[in-house]
């Protein structure tokens, strides 16, 4: 396949494309929520979340509510660009 | 990756921007039970008041009583039937009702609504009895502009008549009554009668 740099290699995987998609048009959601809509198991969510967090591309806001510990999770301005960049390359690579 | 690939990752986003952020569950039953009733509660109203001793529209304070519960009675009777088949429905299909969507549908809704709402009270405190049709429609039509960026369909252009019958009606204040009969009862009926063909044809 040609060299097209914008596809982004931390996309290529079904359920970080799946986090960011959804972090893409809500202001934030939680840990349940993104499980419960990606319908994936804790252990699986948390190791894709970590490495977005990891490449900067999420923001994670820890706190609770009343006793119960609850991770909120949001797009990074950096996570946003990349996205896009990588939805238009993959929309030029099937126009093609 | 193959193309096929990138064009499922393409589907696949599409489909969770939508599922995640995007109220699905509301039919067009619920805008044409809403519109069923405003019409039958604007013949009730329309009634009491023609048959009252005074045959014009000033309110004394049993008259004025009477159509505050019958208008009271028509948006009770509108929001219980939108919970009762919204809850039917998202069971059928399996989604969760009560999530982040729904929260920040119905706050979104409310703000305009509710503000609207004590605003008209207030006025008509102070006896400014003229543009209360008008100031229904508008915030009526605010809160659904407000709340359509949270939810699937048309919901923003019907907010938009609900506002240009709204400010029609503060314009020619005589024909409040008949703006209102047909902004919250025949929009009502149209709009769910769209969404009843849309849902149909899926």
């Amino acid at each position: 396949m040609g060299i097209i740099e914008n596809i982004n290699k931390v996309f290529d995987h079904r359920i970080r494309l799946g986090i960011m998609s959804i972090l893409m048009v809500n202001e934030d959601a939680d840990f349940n929520r993104l499980k419960e809509l990606l319908d994936v198991t804790d252990g699986n969510l948390a190791s894709h979340l970590k490495s977005l967090e990891k490449e900067k591309y999420i923001h994670v806001e820890k706190q609770f509510i009343g006793r119960k510990p609850n991770t909120r999770y949001s797009t990074t301005p950096l996570g946003k660009a990349e996205f896009k960049k990588h939805i238009e390359a993959l929309e030029k690579l099937l126009r093609k | 990756m193959s193309e096929q690939d990138y064009l499922k990752d393409l589907s696949e986003i599409k489909n969770l921007m939508t599922k995640s952020s995007r109220f699905i569950s509301l039919s067009g039953w619920a805008g044409i039970m809403a519109g069923v009733y405003a019409v039958i509660g604007g013949i009730v109203a329309y009634y009491i008041v023609t048959n009252s001793a005074r045959e014009y529209l000033i309110l004394d304070g049993y008259i004025f009583k009477l159509i505050m519960l019958d208008l009271f009675l028509i948006a009770f009777l509108s929001i219980l039937t939108a919970v009762f088949i919204t809850t039917r429905r998202a069971k059928k299909d399996g989604v969760e009702i009560w999530d982040d969507t729904t929260k920040r549908l119905l706050i979104n809704f409310l703000i305009p609504l509710i503000t609207g709402g004590i605003y008209i009270i207030i006025i008509l405190g102070q006896q400014k009895y003229g543009q209360t049709g008008a100031l229904m429609l508008i915030f009526y039509g605010l809160a659904l502009v407000s709340a359509a960026k949270y939810s699937i369909g048309h919901i923003r252009y019907l907010g938009f008549i609900e506002i240009i019958l709204g400010l029609i009606c503060a314009i020619i204040p005589g024909y409040g009554f008949w703006l209102w009969m047909l902004g919250f009862g025949a929009m009502h009926i149209i709009y769910g009668a769209i969404m009843l063909i849309a849902e149909k044809k899926k």
